[in-house]
This record gives structure tokens, sequence and C-alpha cells, in this order.
């Protein structure tokens, strides 16, 4: 019986933050630590022609400067961070993979791009001396827009990438979906920007590089989600350092939302600079920075076209996208418009002609990369957006027309997975329930009335639908290996039955608000039979874990618990026999239940901390078997898992200003087995939030010469408490039938699901305007524009 | 170049020299090392810097030092009393008012200034008085049912802020 599944146990780690004792990379002081501040180049687009560090390197309390003159290869070319994932050009040449340096030694590609680092004694020291650095640029042309940069003329970003191509690709079947969208009988178009966002986790980056020359090691602490990938990319990729020099610490995390997944520079040159210097340096970045430099997401520019049949059937989907990945590739750029975003665009429906193409381009922006959702959002945007407006053009009520195309059930285990026409097997889904509860949560028929009585008195309400699926628990490492990601995606689990029978559980996944401190325990406490508090979750240090591939696209439990769970396997199983020779009977007539094994039909029984003890004090041991009881595991998944889900959103638009205020916000989401209800509902909500965030309020506003005008949180909306109601949520269980736990992934469904749910509303409020779309964010002045200008 | 200060911070007296430019988030973290008082900006608009000051929330980036010589503050490091929650910080474990943990204390210190002046706020009260501090992993949602779990005890057990 389950002691601790599908309870809402309340955090473990709560405590040390609600008494001021968490522990973030800022927080940490080393003896005679540094502070380092950068030099960012103003110009998005400017040739360096010389840096003068002189006057810098006199000022008070300087130690030391380096310019990117000071971080060459042996051959010379500049130390930069590499790339992730590859993808290659339809024709089959590799994409275009421009170095990323350190520091930039020849221009600067984007505003923020680091051309310096000072260091010194204290961090106002460092920012002072900073102001003296003279850097000369010539200014060149920018260009910030990703159809724009394809133009020819555009400035050329990089030497060797003609027309600022990364690459092009493609995804479905062309002349398949040609034909099916020639024979529709109704072809619903919709052209569309999916605007850049900004992640803004409220913890701003935070690096410490520091080198022990006694032992030739170096440790780094490091705001990130990932801290064993950071290892190897830093030590294998960038400095060439030998990976078991290297400690990577992640401490408490302050958010992340894909922001913090990458390989920053900040990170390499810390180190590197720790080791020039032997002191060790702190780096923090400032808001400002973090507008700059952390990556971006989303910033889709695309044209979309859904063919439906005489009797609403969909028969094809078209589209071609523009994506903009910035100035550089970040470490997963190439995957997020592609693999992440193509492959999704079955979406829950059974269209059977579905067709890509995919330019992705560079630009003097911010580098874009993984953001909450990661591709699956901008999919899910498109699908969402594009049949709620052909269900206006053609007359059907918008949740009939998702309900007459969604792919009937399947459980993944009496029948086959759901085979995509854009590459996946889904594994397990029941659509149909999950928008029927969530229309039955909204009282769909009475706000229907609702809202024709309040048109008559002159308010502007509405109602707007989103059903998503998303691939999640990224995922088996051959089937990512094959698509060209450079890196394995499983995840590792060490479970360490201390003698007392105490658990230390070692995970390579990583927490920075998930709450993995609880359910991982949960999940333990539950198959072990003993007390939570006997049970400690340790993650985030590579001297500690064995290795690890992080924490996003909600992977932790699906692929990180499945782990633990492997591991505990072989506790029991070692346990089962060491429990026999105690009590003098065969393994295969124990049962364990209640953290202690007992033979079967007998009330002789061993409790778990005894055999824990014996197992390291093995007096009284079977002869065949070692002592200790300490298993590692390391989970490759099977497949992605898939959740899905329903949104719904009630709006009312001010007929005088144009102010969308979000009334109601209803999810019914399906994340497979639940282990702790109340986290997963906070994952729901804040990815709501972080979704209605995109729809109505948030989008980073380039200029033409590329400064990021709304680079601080005076000037970039973000959703604050009074801007959003309190969520309603619910959930169906369909469990995932290829990992032990059954479970699916909780962490971007309510960022995916969202956004369109919200445009949808907009502009169901907005009928009688005959509008097919308004720009996100849907602010006051946009929607009141498209009320004076629609029909 | 320094400036003596005195200050009381969850109450016991320092007294300290400062730089003139020293903000007080930097006094409290780095002179103090009461490293719960984080600074999430460089434009006083998150809040995560929120600290009590002679009994009003303040976002402890936006004073100079200087400015709190003579005064008493309370950061989220003094608010457990005896080893004992404060009804706040209880409410915000028990209704799952934190993930990430980084805006927690910035909106547990909000949270008292506002229950100070207000007992028994509604919803919309409560959203309006976090309007200063970002979150960005709870949607809001559980901070507002933490500071309500909180307003309640503290109504029913007839506790002071």
């Amino acid at each position: 019986m389950s002691s601790f599944i599908g309870k809402s146990v309340k955090r473990v780690e709560d405590k040390r933050f609600l008494t001021g004792k968490g522990r973030y990379t800022d927080d940490i002081v080393l003896p005679g630590m540094t502070y380092a501040y950068l030099v960012r180049s103003p110009y998005a687009h400017a040739k360096i022609n010389s840096i003068d560090t002189s006057e810098a390197e006199k000022a008070p309390g300087v130690v030391k400067i380096f310019t990117g003159k000071d971080l060459l290869t042996p051959e010379g070319a500049p130390i930069g961070v590499p790339t992730g994932w590859q993808v290659d050009f339809k024709n089959g040449d590799t994409m275009k993979e421009p170095p990323h340096p350190l520091l930039v030694a020849d221009k600067a590609r984007h505003a923020g791009d680091a051309v310096a680092v000072v260091i010194a004694e204290t961090r106002e020291a460092a920012k002072d001396a900073a102001e003296l650095v003279d850097v000369d640029y010539e200014e060149l042309d920018a260009v910030t827009d990703g159809t724009k940069a394809l133009e020819d003329g555009a400035p050329q970003i990089h030497d060797d990438v003609p027309n600022n191509l990364c690459f092009d690709w493609e995804i479905g079947d062309k002349a398949g979906t040609d034909a099916a969208m020639a024979a529709a009988a109704h072809i619903t178009t919709l052209e569309f920007v999916n605007q850049r966002v900004i992640p803004n986790a409220i913890e701003p980056r935070a690096v410490i590089g520091s080198y022990d020359s006694a032992n030739d090691k170096y440790t780094l602490y490091t705001s990130s989600q990932n801290p064993h990938l950071i290892r190897l990319l830093l030590c294998a990729f960038v400095l060439g350092i030998p990976e078991h020099k290297v400690r990577v610490v992640a401490p408490d995390v302050g958010g992340g939302f894909g922001s913090k997944i990458f390989h920053y520079t900040e990170e390499a040159l810390m180190i590197w600079a720790s080791r020039q210097i032997e002191r060790p340096i702190k780096w923090i970045a400032e808001r400002s920075e973090s507008f700059l430099t952390d990556a971006h997401g989303r910033d889709h520019q695309t044209k979309a076209e859904l063919g439906l049949d005489a009797d609403g059937n969909i028969v094809g989907l078209r589209i071609s996208t523009v994506a903009n990945l910035g100035a550089y590739l970040s470490t997963f750029a190439p995957a997020v418009p592609t693999y992440l975003h193509g492959t999704l665009l079955q979406g829950l429906y059974t269209t059977p002609n579905i067709h890509l193409d995919l330019k992705a381009v560079f630009t003097n922006t911010t580098a874009v990369d993984a953001y909450r959702g990661a591709g699956r959002p901008e999919a899910t945007y498109l699908l969402e957006r594009i049949i709620e407006n052909a269900a206006r053009e053609t007359g059907r009520d918008p949740a009939e027309l998702r309900m007459q195309n969604f792919i009937p059930p399947f459980d993944g285990v009496n029948e086959e997975g759901y085979v995509t026409q854009v590459a996946l097997q889904y594994d397990s889904g029941n659509y149909e329930p999950v928008l029927r509860r969530a229309m039955e949560m909204v009282g769909y028929e009475d706000f229907r009335k609702e809202q024709a009585e309040a048109k008559k008195n002159g308010r502007l309400l509405g109602i707007g639908f989103s059903t998503y699926i998303e691939a999640c628990g990224i995922a088996p490492s051959a089937v990512v290996g094959a698509l060209g990601a450079r890196a394995g995606l499983y995840e590792s689990a060490q479970v360490r039955i201390q003698p007392t029978g105490m658990v230390s559980v070692y995970s390579g996944s990583h927490s920075h608000g998930q709450g993995h401190e609880t359910t991982f325990a949960q999940v333990v406490a539950d198959r072990l039979g003993v007390p939570l508090e006997n049970v400690e979750i340790v993650h985030g240090d590579s001297e500690a874990v064995a290795f690890g591939m992080g924490t996003y696209g909600s992977r932790s439990l699906a692929v990180g618990g499945s782990a633990i769970v492997k591991s505990i396997d072989k506790v029991l199983e070692k346990g089962a026999k060491i429990a026999a020779h105690l009590l003098e009977a065969n393994p295969d007539d124990l049962e364990y239940a209640g953290g202690a094994w007992t033979v079967k039909g007998t009330d002789k029984s061993v409790g778990f901390g005894d055999v824990a003890l014996t197992a390291y004090v093995p007096h009284n041991y079977p002869a065949d078997l070692e002592p200790g009881l300490d298993f590692s595991s390391f989970y490759d998944p099977a497949n992605f898992t898939y959740p899905f889900g329903a949104h719904i959103a009630i709006v009312e638009i001010d007929p005088d200003t144009g102010k969308v205020d979000l009334k109601r916000f209803v999810a019914c989401d399906d994340v497979g087995n639940v282990i702790n209800p109340m986290i997963v509902d906070g994952q729901i909500h804040g990815g709501v939030a972080q979704g209605v965030g995109q729809a109505l309020f948030e989008g980073a506003i380039y200029d033409d010469d590329g400064q990021l005008l709304n680079g601080s949180y005076m000037d970039y909306t973000m959703p604050r408490a009074d801007d959003l109601p309190s969520f309603e949520v619910d959930r169906t269980v369909t469990p995932c039938p290829h990992n032990p736990l059954g479970v699916k992934g909780a962490g971007e469904a309510g960022t995916i699901g969202s956004t369109p749910a919200v445009v949808n509303a907009v502009l169901d409020a907005l009928s009688d305007y005959n509008l097919s779309d308004i720009q996100m964010p849907m602010t006051p002045e946009r929607v009141w524009r498209a009320m004076q200008n629609g029909s | 170049m320094g400036l003596e200060i005195n200050v009381t911070v969850n109450g016991t007296s320092h007294n300290s020299e400062v730089d003139g430019r020293t903000l007080l988030a930097h006094y409290l973290r780095d002179a103090l090392r009461l490293t719960g008082t984080h600074i999430g900006c460089d434009t006083s608009n998150c809040g995560s810097c929120t600290v009590i000051m002679d009994g009003k929330a303040v976002k402890s980036c936006t004073l100079l030092a200087a400015q709190a010589d003579g005064s008493e503050i309370t950061t989220i490091e003094g608010l457990a009393q005896n080893g004992n929650m404060h009804p706040l910080q209880e409410g915000f474990k028990e209704m799952h008012g934190l993930q990430c943990g980084f805006c927690t204390p910035g909106m547990v210190m909000t949270a008292v200034d506002l229950l100070q002046s207000n007992p028994d706020p509604s919803e919309q009260e409560i959203r309006h008085a976090l309007e200063g501090n970002f979150c960005r992993c709870t949607g809001y949602h559980n901070i507002v049912k933490s500071i309500q779990y909180a307003a309640e005890k503290m109504r029913k057990e007839g506790v002071n802020v």
C-alpha cells in the first residue's frame, strides 16, 4: 500500500528558504575572493578597433583585466563555448556554427557582447574601473528581424554565414501536404509572430570560479539547471581541463525556466581567469546584464495554413517559419525550432498531412534558446490559434471542431502508441476527457449565455480554448543522438543506504524550485517503506553525484525519478538476499512491505534497518555477497513522455481602452501519475502565469540599431499579482506506459497550453470585429487599435 | 570616506562604518552576512530585497545604508521567534507559497507590512499589496493563499505581527 504517493506532502526544502538560510551562489564568500565586472558592447554590431585598458589598470583595487586577445587557443583562434546540438541543412550540409568567444576581440555582434573583464578587490572597484576601459568601436549596421536578416544586402553578422542563414530544415511530407491543401474545401491562413520573450528568473545568473593551485583543482559555483553538463562542456570543449580536476556546484538556484540550462561564456571565463590570478572570482549579473545576456525565448515569424474538408475534418497543415536564433548559437538553440517544435505539429489531431519549412537565422540580438516549453509552446500556439480561427471562419464551435479531429484514445499497453506524421510515437493519450472536464469547470454553455447577455450591455466577454500535447522526459539517448544531440539524455541516481538504515540519494537531476527534495523523497520513502525524514536528496554537486543531465524539458521525475527507482530495485534485491540469510529462508519466499522482509505466510521478519546494518557489519552474512548497500543506476528512457491538457481563458475587454482583464483561467492537465499534487498544481500555476505573460504583457523590443529598448524591470512588463486571477486547475490521469512511475512531467504544461487560450479569448470577445490576429503581447494599445481598424 | 552608522537589525545593535554609496541591501548581505535578503534587479522593481524598517516594508536596494542610521530593521532571518516560524512563514510552507525561494523573503516581509495594517485583507487587497514584488515561479496563486492562511491564523490566535 502506498503511503506517500499522491499525497501533498509539505516541502522539506521550504524551511531554509523561509528563514533566509537558502544558499544561492551570491551568498557564497570564499577566502581571498575577487569580483569581476564585464565590459560589454553598447552597440549591437560594431568592429572593435582597439581596447585600451591602461587607465583602468591604474584604478584603485584592480587586480587584473583581460580582453579577447588573452583568450586564444594555441592556434590563435578565440576560445569559445560550443553548441550541444547539430542540425543539418536540407541538402545535408552541416549547420553554420560560428565561434562564440568568451570575450570578443574582432567585433561585437549584439548589444551586451562582452569585450573585457575587470577583476578587482571589490564589486564597486571592478565596476568603477570598467568605466575606464576605452574601447574604440566602429559601429556597423545591425539587423534584428529574422526575415530581414535573410535578405540580400542585410548586414552580415558572421564572416562565413551567407545571408545569416544558420540552416534550413523541413519535416513532414511536402508533396502530400501540397496535394491535400489543393483539395481542401476550406483553408484558414494565419500569419503571425510568436514574439521574443525574456525568461527573467528572479535570481540573476551568478558564477564563482575558484582555482586551488596546491591541488591543481578548480571549483565552479554556478546558478545552473545543468551542472554536470556544464562541467563536461567546460572541460572537454572549452578550456581543455581534465574533468576530474573540476568540481561544479549548482547550489540553491533562484529559478531557471530554461535560461540556466546553457553553458554561458561567464562560467568558462571565471574558471579560466581564476587560474590566471590564482584567486576566486565572483561575477553576479546585474538585471540589465541578464536582459542582454540570458538566452531569450521564442521569436518565430510564421505563415501557416490549415486545410479542412467540407465536414470539418483537418486534411493538411502547411507552415513556413523563420526562427531568429540571435547572434550566436546557444547550447541547445538548434534543437528548439526543429526537433522540439516541428515534431509537435501533429498536436492532438489526426491531421494526415503536415509540412514545416524552417529557416534558422542569425541576427544582432541576444541568443535565443529553450525557454519554458521550448518549441512546444510555439507549436501549440500555431495549432491552437489556427484551429480556432478555422472554427470561427467556418461557423463551427471551437471545442467541437477540436474534438472531431482528436486522435482516439490509446493507452500504449493494449493499444499501440500513436505514430505521428512528424516523427514521434505518442506514448498514451485520452484527449476528449480533458477538454470536456475543462468545459465543465468553466460552465461553457452558461458562459455563452452570459456572454450574449453582456454583449447587449456593451460588454465584451470572450472565451478561448487551447488543447495541447508536449514531448517531455527528454529522452532516449539513441534517438536524440540520431537527431543531432551531442549528449546522451539519460539520468543517473545513486541510492546509498547508510549502516543505520538512513537513505542518501544522489541525483543527477537538479531542483531550482521544482521540489525534488520532497517529491524524490516521497518516491524513495514509499518504495523502501521508511519514514520520509530518513531520506536525504543530494543534487547539484559534481563531487557528490556521479553524473547527470540536469533539469529541463519536464524530465526530472520521468527520467531522474526512474533512475532512482532502478537503484531502489537493486537495493531491495540485494537486501532480500541478506534478509534471507538472516531469516534462514529462500529469497524467493520473502516479501517486502512496510520496511521489513517477511517469510510469506509466517510472522518471521527482519527490518530494513537490521539488513542495512548487517550489510555494513557483515559478521553473519552470505558468503558470496559483497558488503555494503549502495547502488547507482543510469536510466535511459524508452520514449519521450507526452502530457496533454485543455486550457480555457475567459477575458473581458474594456471597449474604451482595449485593456484585457483575465477574469478566469481553467486548466485540466494530464501529466500521468502524480506523486505530489500540491507541487504539480504549483507547477501548473507558475507555468500558466508565464504563458499569460507572453499573451498579455511580455515581449522584447529592439530598435533598428539593435538596442533592447525594454531591458529592465521598469520597461519589460511581467505579470504581477494583481494582473492575474486565481487559477482553477484539475487533472485526468493517463499513466505513462514506459517508465516505472507512470509519470509524464508537469513543469512546462502551464506555459505551453495557456498562451493561445488567452489570445483566442480576446479574439472571441472581438468576434464582431472580424480580426484574425492581434500581435502579442496584447497590450491595451494594440487591442484598441485593432478595434479601431477592424470591421 | 567612511560614514558611521548605528542600526538595530533583528534586535542586535550594530555600529558600522559604511561607504557613502553602499546600499542597505549590500550592507545587510555583505557586512552583516544576512544573505536572506536577496537582490533581483537594479531598478527597485522586483521586491526581493524587501525588509521591515521602523515598522514599514522598504526595498533595501533603494536605500543607502547611511539612511538607515538610527533605525530598527527586521529581515527574514529575524522573523521566527524562539525557533517558531512566524505565521506567514508557516503559511508559505503550508500553502506551497514558494518554489525556488528567491523572491520569498521579500514576499514574506511585504506581507508582514500588509497584515499589520490590514489583518483581514481580501484577495484583491493581497494582490494589490504584492504589486511591488515579482514572483516568476508560483503565478502568485499560492502566495495569496499563504497570506490568507497566515491572516486567519493570526486573527484566531490574536497574534501581532
